[in-house]
């Protein structure tokens, strides 16, 4: 069996910074809005929202509206990791595919900018 | 625990230095000379791989003991313009017959001797309800702990 559930990338990076895994971790516990995740942390409210948005962004947690206030919790189905890896191994298989489309261009000379990645969404 | 996850479909856009014409077939008959061989499923590693050319029809991989296996079905065959597949392959990498989610293809013409492609995979939240999803969950401890251990490890902390 190859590659099983993989840690990818952008899940790494979002939890690179000590913050930003304090904030993951109390998340692990149970779901709070932004203010009571800044309650006892030694950064302001708007850095929280900031770490909170990069964790999102790599489909660590999720929000959702409760009132006026927004409540962050991480995802208990574990389907923002296997994004993750879906969209790490498509990234690779679409290079691929790139490569032996354009493998006999016969017009190589041409700079082929690389676009892969843009219009990526999270 | 009422609330329901819907992550966002896994999309990429990109332009490849080819006809429309050319860009299907190398995706479609040609599947097999760029689908990456370090994905697969069981123990026997992948030579080829395929995606048969009709609605209805299979896509499937083949390994080096002979044997053929299945990751899904073909939903939309429209060349040049259009695949969707419906991708059945759990994240365990094995063919889990209740997991349907769709991979869906556009090719088109950009000028003459360019093609966008438009690639979009959806219905990720199917994971979460397949079996294989739930086994992992279940034995992942609490689903999340062991990201930060593979973390830990990875940056040497």
């Amino acid at each position: 069996m190859a590659n099983a559930l993989a840690v990818s990338a952008p899940i790494f990076s979002a939890l690179a910074d000590p913050t930003r895994r304090e904030v993951f971790e109390r998340l692990a516990r149970g779901p709070l809005a932004v203010g009571e995740l800044a309650h006892g942390l030694p950064v302001s409210r708007p850095a929280v929202s900031q770490h909170l948005k990069v964790l999102k962004e790599a489909g660590l947690v999720t929000d959702r509206p409760d009132g006026t206030r927004r409540v962050y919790q991480i995802d208990p189905r574990g389907l923002g990791q296997i994004r993750a890896w879906l969209d790490q191994f498509w990234d690779e298989a679409l290079e691929a595919f790139r490569a032996e489309v354009e493998r006999d261009d016969p017009r190589d000379d041409e700079i082929g900018d690389d676009k892969m990645g843009e219009g990526k969404t999270s | 625990m009422s609330q329901t996850i819907q992550p966002a479909p896994i999309r990429k856009s990109f332009t490849v230095r080819a006809g429309r014409e050319k860009a299907w077939d190398v995706f479609t008959a040609g599947f097999g000379r760029w689908w990456p061989k370090t994905h697969y499923i069981g123990d026997s590693p992948l030579t080829d791989a395929g995606i048969e050319p009709r609605a209805g029809g299979r896509w499937y991989g083949i390994h080096a003991d002979g044997v053929e296996r299945p990751w899904g079905q073909v939903k939309v065959w429209d060349p040049p313009a259009r695949l969707v597949l419906d991708w059945q392959i759990s994240h365990e990498w094995g063919y889990t017959p209740d997991l349907h989610t769709d991979v869906e293809v556009i090719f088109t013409a950009v000028g003459e001797a360019e093609t966008r492609i438009d690639f979009e995979h959806r219905g990720l939240e199917a994971f979460g309800d397949s079996e294989a999803a739930v086994k992992t969950r279940t034995s992942m401890d609490g689903g999340w702990g062991h990201i930060l251990e593979s973390f830990k490890a990875a940056v040497g902390g």
